[in-house]
């Protein structure tokens, strides 16, 4: 089951929202380089979670670590994407006046201080690994657009290619084929796990026969903490699952 | 940097207007009918000052989605700088010929120049001073502001806030800056007379070529990938942040960098209109220069430039013809340009000026619903 | 000089105990009335005290003449009264002396110690008015002037008194005059000692604190009166400061009641409320003038009437509002504030066309106006008035609110706009009615604001930043956080004047308020939860 190092560990993790527990005691463990689906119905926690170890929300209790000692609930956004964790939205978000290839350039890992920026030009390398991106999310022939006038799915193929010029350790990914067409859901699949050769990947998901296409170890989480762990076959085998997704 | 057509007709029509109104009252008669008044020189010189001003409110309200309502403050806290070596200037041509004290020290019976008068007797430091106090202010409150992540009308309203108390503080006679009525009566500039025709033309051409100077800076800035990152956090600043830029370092270095642009622009308003008093600080004035950049088109900063002199311009011609009317045209125009107008002047001429060589691509047909 | 002298004799040897004979101090006057000595000033002044004394009926006219200057004398020593219309009559008769011109008389002149006999002799016979607040005035005046020359007329009118709160006041000014007579007792004194300790005020203190610097048991009393005084005023100065800031809140807590409501639980950012304010005045004008030329009966209750008008009219106006220019702006919140901010202007020319410029006059009724104390406080009734309104306001908010099947409809609404709709709530209805009531409320602080602050075009403008901070500091979205928050501020308001001085200690409040926005900028009880960083 493990194939290296740990990246990522929550211990009992709790967060509450005037009396209601959004998380309630979760743990988890995720390795480097596994991809890891997480699914669970409305308000299991999912997006909580994920705020949590991008430090949107601060955890009342519990420890969330990442690599091999950094407390990420010290930190705050932009410190923890700049070590290595990137998230994509539910909801497609790129800078809409922005063309696609000025939203990669600005994803680009480098320098974020303003007094770089301010004087920045764009270097030979930066160009090639745009272009090298822009054929990654299939997106060359749509770079001089504005990401306003994209399709859905290229928005959220624009997305994830924002988080890969990141060039992050850890991919959070909230929901990716929400509002895709067949074949997008197929292709966004293939993406994902070629983006996990490479790095981790974390998916939230609803669409069942796309976390079948994914083929990976299963998380389902219900009412803030994990209910059941394993392959899709084993956890939707398991009588509390289908208690909670069938039952009552 | 390229220079876009609109900005380079704006930058030669704002430089060429001066120097023709400037030559104009130069070098014809006054009796000529080719002479322009000097009355209308310094009403021309103001209008620029506000454009300064409405360039800065253009920059962080444009581009950074951050609507100040308290811009006049700086511009006004410029301008009490330059007043300051103003007042220093008039030496004993005072009412009460003290050599060191202004007239209203002397008249509330003060000894000695306050400490913070010190340096004020040199242009330098007063212009110095006319850019690092806006400057010291707008790092203060925004480093707070933008690190406790106040956005939105909320900032508009703390930024009110602040105004209103410079307001009342500038209104004390105990702050040692002339009280309710502020510092007039100024004599000369580097040994110029503020009131001759010369020393106005010349401060005419000064403010364009200033003017000119902050537009070129500031577009400068908003088409690095500094003002790319700028218009990122103005739609969407969560998302910046999980890119791991930190939106409130990119604010406030813009924040102040637009209040040093309103300071400056009080600097030469208040040479132009020889008097400086708190009322500058009124909240309606910071309003007021909010709807200059709405008029002329948010975000285009030739706009700012544009609406700052169209309004103002419709402002002198009211309060002359129908002074009656100007509130409820200034208020009509509030809401008329918000409810119709959301793109300003610039949204009309881009959409229906066809001569325009860049043909209308779909791209920018939908800028206009996004931004707007 | 003779019968002066002799005239003296009789005063120090009858005064004070019996009662002098109004002929002899009409001849006291009348006699010196011309001179200019010293001496003649001494007779003159004791010729007042006399007249005072002697309970003639016409001393009170005599002495208000030469009060007023209009006392007169011939050379025979013959006194008169010049009338408003410059004939004269007699002063000691009161019959007319038509014969009497301008060349036979000189004005009776007085010096300072004259003039102080005078307003001691005024003040002692109007103890003796046949109204309680005269003589309750009277008593007053006795007690800041604290002359001992007064102590025979208090005696007398001590008597007599059957009021209690005059007969109080008369004892304690009889205290003041003996401590500063000379010839008193030492137990008297320590009794007047306790009697003003008892009284425990500013003036009290005064009076003491004169007599604390002596040595012997009186001085050592006093100091520990002044102490005890000091200790008491302290409380009670805290308990005036809350009181005037509990005051002020509520003004502020009136004007951002309504606000709390659009703003707040409409996220509307309506520039124009604090105008919806003033149109709320200026409906209380309107009343009163109508009330004034068509119901004069009614006039009384003319404020009663003006609230729920002012409801309706700010109300009416808010529902035009909304229909026509912020529904178009939802989800736009800066676009809202710059066009609503324009609508303030136009409001505000609108009444300044019609009603012009200057400040209207609106009518405090006989109930609302006067003070009254309570223990060492001054309260005054429209103060008090307005703090239980506020609150009544406040209360009756909260329960439209949780109560009515509108207050549901609009709660519904603003929690889950499309939830609401596909249960068939007319939302588009809905948005109107919660903007026309909290324009409704903000109308109804306008009634309540022209008791207290000029009715002027430019009067909603001084409540609309308050009014802004005090939502934003209690919590968007809370009316409880709301009142909590314009009482707070009211009363730091109140509490830094005195230390700082009016204008700076609002500018310390705003700042304080900009810092605390900055630190907390969800107010002091945010609303927590997934859906607030939306």
């Amino acid at each position: 089951m493990s194939e290296g190092d740990t990246l990522l560990y929550l211990d009992g993790v709790t967060v509450s929202f005037d009396g209601f527990k959004a998380l309630n005691a979760l743990s988890l463990t995720l390795e480097e380089g596994e991809m890891r689906a997480m699914v669970g119905p409305n308000g299991a926690g999912k997006t909580t979670m994920m705020d949590v170890i991008t430090g949107k929300t601060r955890p009342d209790s519990g420890k969330v670590v990442f690599g091999k000692d950094t407390d990420l609930t010290r930190l705050d956004e932009p410190a923890i994407a700049s070590l290595g964790i990137g998230r994509k939205f539910q909801k497609p978000t790129v800078f809409e006046p922005h063309t696609v290839w000025d939203n990669l350039l600005l994803a680009l890992a480098g320098d974020r201080g303003a007094r770089f920026t301010l004087f920045a030009r764009e270097t030979p390398e930066e160009k090639r690994r745009i272009e090298s991106i822009l054929e990654t999310t299939r997106l060359t022939d749509q770079r001089k657009r504005r990401s306003a006038d994209l399709s859905h799915g290229q928005k959220q193929w624009l997305e994830i290619g924002m988080l890969l010029a990141q060039e992050p350790k850890l991919l959070l990914v909230d929901e990716p084929v929400a509002g895709m067409t067949d074949a997008e859901t197929e292709q966004t699949a293939v993406l994902l796990r070629e983006i996990n050769k490479t790095r981790s990947v974390v998916v939230v998901e609803h669409d069942m026969a796309f976390v079948r296409a994914l083929g990976v170890k299963v998380t389902v989480l219900h009412e803030g903490s994990v209910l059941s762990e394993g392959s899709l076959d084993f956890v939707s085998e398991d009588p509390k699952v289908i208690e909670v997704y069938l039952g009552r | 940097m390229k220079l876009d057509r609109t900005s380079f007709i704006t930058l030669i029509a704002v430089m060429g207007a001066a120097l023709v109104l400037a030559l104009l009252n130069q070098m014809t008669a006054a009796a000529s009918a080719a002479h322009v008044p000097t009355y209308v020189i310094a009403l021309a010189g103001k209008y620029l000052c506000f454009a300064m001003l409405a360039l800065a409110v253009d920059l962080v309200w444009g581009f950074a989605g951050i609507l100040s309502l308290g811009h006049a403050a700086f511009f006004a806290l410029g301008g009490y700088a330059m007043g300051m070596y103003l007042m220093r200037q008039i030496g004993t041509r005072g009412v009460y010929g003290n050599p060191n004290l202004p007239d209203f020290m002397v008249f509330l019976g003060w000894k000695a120049l306050p400490w913070y008068w010190t340096g004020f007797e040199w242009f330098g430091f007063a212009i110095l001073m006319a850019m690092l106090v806006p400057a010291v202010l707008a790092g203060v409150f925004g480093w707070l502001a933008f690190r406790s992540r106040v956005t939105g009308v909320y900032l508009s309203i703390i930024t009110q806030a602040l105004t209103y108390a410079l307001l009342l503080a500038f209104f004390r006679n105990d702050m040692g800056f002339g009280g309710n009525n502020g510092m007039t009566d100024f004599k000369d500039i580097l040994g110029f007379n503020v009131q001759a025709d010369s020393t106005r033309s010349a401060l005419l051409v000064i403010s364009a070529v200033v003017l000119c100077g902050q537009f070129l800076l500031a577009r400068f800035v908003v088409d690095s990938r500094f003002g790319k990152i700028l218009i990122a956090v103005r739609d969407t600043e969560s998302r910046t942040r999980f890119l791991g830029y930190r939106p409130e370092s990119y604010k406030l270095v813009v924040w102040v960098l637009s209040a040093i642009m309103a300071g400056i622009g009080g600097a030469l308003y208040v040479p132009q209109v020889g008097i400086i008093n708190p009322s500058e600080f009124a909240p309606g004035n910071s309003i007021e220069a909010v709807i200059w950049v709405a008029v002329g088109g948010r975000g285009t900063l030739v706009g700012a430039i544009l609406g700052a002199i169209i309004v103002n311009f419709g402002k002198t011609w009211f309060t002359g013809a129908l002074p009656e009317v100007w509130l409820y045209a200034l208020g009509a125009m509030f809401i008329f340009v918000t409810l119709f107008l959301p793109r300003g002047v610039m949204g009309l001429v881009r959409t229906s000026a066809p001569k325009e060589p860049e043909p209308e691509t779909p791209a920018v047909a939908a800028a206009h619903e996004v931004t707007g | 000089m003779p019968r002066l002298i002799a005239l003296l004799l009789l005063i120090v040897l009858v005064l004070p105990g019996s009662r002098a004979h109004a002929d002899d101090a009409y001849d006291a006057l009348s006699a010196s009335a011309l001179a200019i000595s010293p001496e003649s000033f001494d007779s003159v002044r004791h010729g007042i005290e006399q007249l005072a004394e002697s309970g003639d009926p016409r001393a009170a006219v005599v002495i208000g003449a030469l009060h007023d200057g209009t006392l007169y004398a011939n050379d025979d020593h013959a006194l008169f009264i010049q009338q408003p219309d410059g004939s004269y009559v007699d002063a000691h008769t009161g019959a007319k002396a038509p014969d009497v011109t301008d060349d036979d008389v000189k004005k009776v002149r007085v010096n300072n110690a004259v003039r102080s006999a005078i307003d001691a002799a005024l003040g002692g016979l109007q103890l003796f008015a046949p109204d309680a607040p005269t003589r309750l005035h009277a008593a007053t005046a006795v007690f800041t002037s604290h002359d001992p020359a007064a102590l025979p007329a208090l005696k007398k009118a001590l008597a007599k008194e059957s009021d209690p709160a005059v007969k109080r006041l008369m004892e304690q000014a009889q205290a003041a005059a003996l401590l500063s007579a000379p010839d008193a007792s030492e137990a008297e004194k320590l009794d007047a000692v306790a009697t003003l300790r008892a009284r425990g005020d500013q003036d009290a203190r005064s009076v003491l604190s004169a007599l604390a610097g002596q040595s012997g048991p009186v001085g050592t009393a006093a100091a520990a009166a002044v102490v005890s005084i000091d200790h008491f005023l302290q409380i009670w100065s805290v308990a005036q400061s809350v009181y005037y800031g509990i005051s002020l809140g509520s003004v502020l807590l009136l004007a951002a009641a309504g606000l709390a409501i659009t703003f707040g639980v409409m996220g509307v950012i309506n520039m124009a409320h604090g105008e919806m304010v003033m149109i709320g005045a200026y409906v209380t004008f309107v009343v009163q003038q109508l009330m004034h030329a068509y119901l004069p009966s009614l006039y009384g209750i003319s404020l009663l009437i003006a609230v729920p008008m002012a409801f309706l009219v700010s109300g009416a106006v808010g529902v035009v509002i909304e229909r026509s220019l912020i529904r178009w702006l939802y989800g736009r919140p800066l676009e809202t504030l710059l066009a609503t901010w324009g609508l303030s202007l136009v409001l505000q020319q609108v009444v300044r066309s019609l009603f012009g410029a200057n400040n209207q006059d609106v009518d405090t009724p006989g109930w609302m106006s006067g003070a009254f104390q309570l223990g060492g406080l001054t309260l005054t009734w429209n103060r008090l008035y307005i703090i239980i309104f506020a609150f009544l306001v406040v209360a009756a908010l909260m329960a439209a609110l949780r109560y009515t099947p509108l207050g549901l409809r609009m709660r519904a609404v603003t929690q889950n706009r499309r939830m609401a709709a596909a249960m068939g709530i007319r939302t588009p209805w809905i948005d109107a009615l919660t903007f026309g009531l909290g324009s409704g409320i903000a109308g109804i602080a306008g009634v309540a604001l022209s008791q207290i602050d000029n009715v002027s075009p430019n009067l909603g403008q001084g409540y609309i930043i308050d009014s802004f901070m005090v939502v934003v500091f209690g919590g968007v979205g809370n009316l409880w956080g709301t009142t909590l928050g314009a009482l707070t501020l009211g009363i730091v308001n109140k509490f830094l004047e005195p230390i700082a001085g009016a204008v700076l200690g609002k500018i310390i409040v705003l700042v304080l308020l900009i810092l605390f926005v900055q630190r907390n900028p969800r107010g002091m009880f945010p609303l927590k939860g997934r859906a607030v960083e939306a």
